[in-house]
């Protein structure tokens, strides 16, 4: 449960849910541009651009998590990123990404292929 | 009267099957619980993207609303997406969905209107494709299993986009068979496009503070509503797959059972007729030794 520190995080993807954490603040890629998320956030709700939703849990990051757009909704005590493509980029290795890359390229999936290409760049990092 | 070979034989081969019929149970009871975790797993993704939908859908305004969200305002060309098995061999599974497809694909027409078929599994699109021919205008394969691909999905998703960005469909429908519980799988039918509001939505949610969106109301409407159809039919293929797998498994251990009963029959025939034979044999033998 959110407390009034935190906000209660959730990353969704079609398949299952991908993050679930109080977080004391999200940074969210919007459409508009990168947005904080803090508790008793005005209700938005936002489109996402390709980018890293960053979690911070205690002052430090708690996760990067790589999404190809989406969409964020935002109440004052939860924030819920729902995303068709997203890639953990703590968790997940290179070569498990080159991999995923190798197969988007493989089905003619160009912009997939571009994602993990992304994630690539971002999780050497 | 059969003779004991061939009793001996028509046994051997029902024992046969009976063992192949259990194993296809267990294999489908196996997969079924894979297949339930991901029905169950793509359940929040679903239920979030309903709920914004909903929240959105009821400020849209209906004349300048996306046509993905109320539709053309015209309802005289229907698109059927009909979800089915690539696999026989699941009871009643595949039966309903077809029977189902025809009666609705005629009760349309009757009213008047004109229907596009699209097919999703082999079987369906094997039985149907004769009669209706023309009005398929997609059918995929091998999209089922306990993987279902969301990128596979997107691209039927795309195709009903595209048909009604070019002004070819008034109302999309999806028939498939719902996943209730591993006895109990229920044909459902239910519409894509225009997305379902319920009517009295007002008093059911409260009104909380008023959403900002951004870059606008119209641009989040605009993003979600085709990953709302894709959700919708993702869900879909995953209920009926799972719903495939449950049908398998209750189809498979009735025949298995059946099978059993079979083979009691006929070993109690087998024994009969041995009995018979022993008997015959020794009155034989015995009327020949009283005539001497």
């Amino acid at each position: 449960m959110a407390t009034d520190m935190t906000t209660a995080f959730e990353l969704v993807t079609p398949a299952r849910v991908m993050l679930a954490v109080d977080a004391r603040m999200v940074v969210v890629p919007g459409a508009l541009g990168l947005f904080g998320v803090l508790p008793r956030h005005a209700p938005t709700i936002s489109t996402l651009k390709r980018g890293v939703v960053s979690v911070y849990v205690d002052g430090q990051t708690h996760a990067r998590i790589m999404v190809d757009g989406g969409v964020a909704d935002v109440t004052e005590e939860r924030c819920t990123v729902l995303a068709e493509r997203a890639v953990n980029l703590d968790s997940t290795s290179s070569a498990e990404l080159e991999a995923m890359r190798k197969d988007a390229e493989a089905a003619g999936d160009a912009d997939a292929a571009a994602f993990y290409d992304a994630s690539l760049a971002l999780s050497a990092q | 009267m059969a003779n004991l070979k061939d009793l001996k034989n028509r046994i051997r081969s029902v024992k046969s099957t009976q063992k192949i019929t259990s194993a296809m149970k267990m294999v489908a009871a196996a997969k079924l619980r894979r297949a339930q975790d991901n029905a169950e797993a793509a359940r929040p993704y679903a239920a979030r993207m309903g709920a914004m939908i909903q929240n959105l859908g009821q400020k849209a305004a209906p004349e300048t609303a996306p046509a993905l969200l109320v539709g053309t305002g015209d309802d005289k060309r229907v698109l059927l997406v009909v979800v089915s098995a690539d696999r026989g061999l699941c009871g009643g599974f595949n039966g309903g969905i077809i029977r189902t497809a025809r009666r609705e694909v005629e009760a349309l027409e009757s009213a008047g209107k004109s229907v596009e078929v699209m097919m999703v599994g082999r079987k369906a699109s094997d039985a149907l494709k004769r009669e209706l021919g023309e009005k398929i205008i997609d059918s995929r394969e091998g999209v089922q299993g306990t993987a279902v691909a969301f990128a596979e999905i997107d691209s039927i998703a795309e195709v009903i986009r595209a048909r009604l960005k070019e002004g070819a469909l008034d109302r999309c429908v999806i028939l498939y068979n719902r996943f209730i519980s591993a006895i109990t799988q229920e044909v459902t039918l239910s519409t894509l496009i225009p997305v379902e509001l319920p009517e009295n939505a007002e008093t059911e949610t409260p009104s909380v503070a008023p959403y900002e969106y951004e870059p606008s109301e119209h641009a989040v409407l605009e993003d979600l509503l085709p990953r709302n159809l894709s959700t919708q039919i993702y869900t879909a293929i995953l209920e009926s797959s799972a719903s495939e797998l449950a049908a398998r498994m209750t189809a498979m251990d009735n025949a298995t059972r059946n099978a059993g009963d079979l083979i009691d029959r006929l070993t109690m025939q087998y024994n009969r007729t041995r009995q018979a034979a022993i008997t015959t044999e020794l009155i034989e033998i015995i009327s020949g030794a009283e005539a001497l």
